[in-house]
């Protein structure tokens, strides 16, 4: 009943003349993407030649490790090890998570209950667990999926539970109003008008995933990528070690970076504006 | 609350009643937590057919009568009547439209359009030409596939009522519609409420905070006063039937009411 | 929520969880988790032994180290990247690189650089904090309303008085980063310790492993986890008040 400030441009044009500047833009960016990188390659050439560390290879032999380990086949391996409790660890925190916080957020009594549990989950290290999951499911993919799960799943769960408790209060009440039911509530309204920030959610919860995975290859048997890492740290072929650990970093950077530009395509209009 | 006492607040102002109610109001009250009062025992009927204001300063607790009428929120005491069934939440014979529009940014204009027949279980081809014509109806013809944020705040209001007015209701409940869209918008939108009202034959209950917008599209405004909520007036402004809206900024009547209802108000605004 | 009519507390749920764990280790229904009455008994030999004692020196030094080189490189990092285009526009990809990239795998090449020792653990802390850090204070110096800036312009205020605007306008933001990385620290404190494991509560957390001490395990964890909690929340108090003062920004 009070006045709102929310003043509307008379005619925010639908068709401003906004794809090139956009491109422009992109191009720019992408220009300082290159020089930044550049920049970064040298100064590791340049700190890998000054020698500072017996340890320390040069960014070109890094680079030529990593071609070689890709042609004899032991890259791609590792990487066929390491994806394989990932993506059930991320598959069932996916499920889990979402219905959990989607039932938390629909739900007092279930927030009430299970928040806490997520809460404690997220700010907690849960890393420290990962031994003892060890000590109790052995050094197989239990423990690795579990340790996934764990790093995962409270992310995802929070996210979701967050998504459903910023739903527009006038969207559920336009449901109400036009007597939409409980059910067509939840699925026209709220999980339609969560699903951005879910996706987000998921964001964060593969980029928590991978740490997971590469945190269980490192202390719980050497498998995969962390198998490589271990392996040519130990014969001291720093150049091959620093391959793969700067591959797994890349590799989990493209992959969160692919969900974050799903996400613009998928929901960019609905960012821009709800009301 | 006993009806001795729900007499004693009724119809302040000698008007006349309302020969064919269409919603009444009586003895409603609402209390938020243990003291906010934000309506004290209202007693009121709306006309069918004509397009009546609940005007106030903020908290008099005018959405709030709306949204009870509406069947949103529940009152603490008193009851709706709807052509002369007792609300218990919302139904057909009403329909909303937001102030901040509500409408889904994922749905396209058509699907916004069509919410509500949606709800009611509309089979897809015939809710689709029913909010066809409604969205030409509003003036948003070829449109149809856009979406909110491609539409200006006057447009997307637009579709809001096309949605409201595609479910056939046969009163139209308004909360502040325009009170987001700017003035140029705002004006042409009060023009083609009148239109609609001619054609559409609905009643109208529309919560506003802007005294000009009352005294200019109702047929009757219920001036409100807050803390606690309670009717303090009632009046018919009696513009001249047919008038021009640009002769009406400037008639006499018209600049009268506004005055006599802004000294009414000013006291609780200062 | 409310039951039968009380307004229960809001993490009191935690209580049931925690009966709950009880029944599940008394009935040894999953093998991860002991009886919650063991791990408390185990809590009192834990705390008193003399090793975990030197455990927690040695994890809050390492872990204030981090922190506070976190903080000192992370908040003029942010500055600069939120006042000078350029720097925000080479520096930008990489934080953001670093903020959702899997930090442990980096940890094997600051054992090598650094030994494995407390510098270690320290660098993995500091990794682990100070990206949240940067984007937080450069989004803070974003999002200062232009005409701020140009009020005191136009008052007149000397370099080093739009400065101390900058920064105290900017405050809420660098805060909020800083209780982030607070959190994210903790986690890299004891990942960084766990690879390690040799030092700290990497350490005795080896041991109760290597000794199938699995209430010694959980009493350590609990520890951890209800520090890191405590943490969290004594950081977000402080973040209030502050934002008390910097009074609401739109």
């Amino acid at each position: 009943m009070s006045y709102s400030p929310t003043a509307q441009p008379a005619f925010a044009g639908p068709r401003r003349d906004a794809p090139t500047i956009w491109s422009r833009i992109g191009e720019v960016t992408l220009f300082w993407k290159i020089l930044s990188v550049v920049i970064f390659a040298a100064l590791w050439e340049y700190a890998g030649r000054t020698g500072f560390n017996f340890s320390f290879p040069t960014f070109s032999a890094t680079v030529s490790a990593f071609f070689e380990m890709v042609a004899d086949g032991s890259m791609g391996a590792a990487y066929l090890r390491t994806l394989e409790p990932l993506v059930i660890g991320l598959a069932f925190s996916l499920i889990v998570g979402i219905s959990a916080g989607v039932a938390m957020g629909l739900r007092r009594d279930v927030e009430w209950f299970t928040l806490p549990v997520f809460i404690v989950m997220q700010a907690a290290p849960m890393a420290a667990l990962i031994p003892l999951i060890t000590f109790v499911y052995g050094i197989g993919l239990a423990s690795k999926v579990l340790a996934v799960v764990m790093l995962s799943l409270p992310v995802i769960a929070i996210n979701s539970y967050k998504a459903v408790r910023n739903v527009p209060p006038s969207l559920v009440s336009m449901c109400h109003s036009f007597m939409g039911n409980r059910r067509q509530q939840i699925f026209q309204i709220v999980i339609p008008a969560a699903s951005p920030m879910m996706f987000a959610g998921l964001r964060l919860g593969v980029a928590e995933g991978f740490s997971g995975v590469v945190l269980a290859e490192l202390l719980i048997t050497p498998t995969g990528i962390g198998d490589l890492i271990t392996y040519h740290r130990s014969v001291a072929n720093f150049a091959h070690m620093y391959a793969t650990i700067a591959s797994i970093v890349l590799f989990a950077i493209i992959a969160v970076s692919t969900l974050q530009w799903i996400e613009a395509k998928l929901f960019r209009p609905e960012k821009r504006s709800s009301k | 609350m006993s009806l001795a006492l729900a007499k004693k607040y009724e119809e302040p102002t000698p008007v006349t009643k309302p020969s064919n109610p269409i919603i009444e109001v009586r003895g409603v009250s609402k209390v938020y937590g243990n003291d906010v009062v934000a309506l004290d025992n209202i007693n009121i009927a709306f006309e069918t057919g004509h397009l009546t204001s609940l005007l106030g300063p903020s908290g008099c607790g005018k959405t709030t009568l709306l949204k009870i009428v509406a069947g949103l929120l529940q009152p603490t005491a008193g009851e709706v009547l709807v052509k002369g069934k007792p609300v218990t939440g919302p139904g057909p014979e009403r329909a909303f439209v937001f102030q901040d529009f509500a409408l889904m940014p994922w749905a396209s204009v058509m699907d916004n359009a069509a919410f509500g027949l949606k709800m009611q279980g509309v089979p897809r081809s015939e809710r689709e030409d029913k909010a066809r014509h409604y969205i030409a109806e509003v003036g948003l013809a070829g449109f149809e596939k856009k979406y909110p944020h491609e539409l200006s705040g006057g447009m997307r209001q637009r579709v809001g009522l096309a949605r409201a007015l595609a479910v056939n209701a046969d009163v139209l409940l308004m909360d502040e519609p325009f009170s987001a869209v700017d003035e140029q918008t705002r004006r042409k939108f009060q023009e083609d409420l009148f239109r609609l009202r001619e054609v559409e034959k609905k009643t109208f209950l529309f919560v506003t905070h802007s005294i000009e917008e009352a005294v200019y599209v109702s047929d009757r405004i219920i001036m409100l006063s807050p803390r606690p909520g309670r009717i303090s007036e009632i009046i018919d402004p009696a513009i001249p039937k047919g008038i021009n809206p640009d002769d009406l900024r400037r008639n006499d009547v018209y600049l009268d009411t506004v005055e006599q209802i802004w000294q009414g108000i000013r006291k609780y605004v200062e | 929520m409310t039951l039968f009519g009380f307004r229960m507390p809001k993490m009191a749920s935690l209580l049931v969880w925690v009966i709950i764990w009880e029944i599940i280790g008394r009935f040894e229904l999953v093998m991860l988790f002991p009886p919650f009455t063991e791990v408390l008994a185990a809590l009192g030999d834990v705390v008193t032994s003399r090793s975990f004692g030197e455990a927690m020196r040695i994890t809050v030094q390492s872990y204030l180290g981090g922190l506070g080189l976190a903080i000192a490189i992370g908040i003029p990092l942010g500055f600069l990247m939120g006042l000078v285009p350029a720097a925000d526009k080479m520096l930008n990809m990489w934080v953001n690189t670093f903020l959702s990239a899997p930090l442990s795998a980096l940890v094997p090449v600051f054992m090598i650089l650094f030994g494995l020792g407390t510098p270690t653990v320290i660098v993995t802390v500091f990794m682990f904090a100070v990206w949240i850090i940067v984007l937080d204070t450069r989004a803070g110096v974003l999002s200062i309303s232009p005409s701020l800036m140009e009020m005191s312009r136009s008052f007149g205020a000397s370099r080093a008085e739009r400065f101390k605007m900058v920064l105290l306008a900017a405050l809420p933001e660098i805060l909020a980063g800083i209780r982030l990385g607070m959190i994210r620290g903790v986690k890299g404190v004891v990942i960084g310790q766990l690879l390690v494991s040799i030092i700290g509560v990497g350490a005795l957390f080896q041991l109760y492993q290597q000794n199938f001490l699995m209430a010694h395990f959980w009493a350590l964890v609990l520890i951890l986890f209800t520090i890191a909690l405590t943490l969290a929340e004594l950081v977000a108090k402080l973040e209030k008040r502050v934002e008390y003062y910097a009074g609401v920004r739109s």
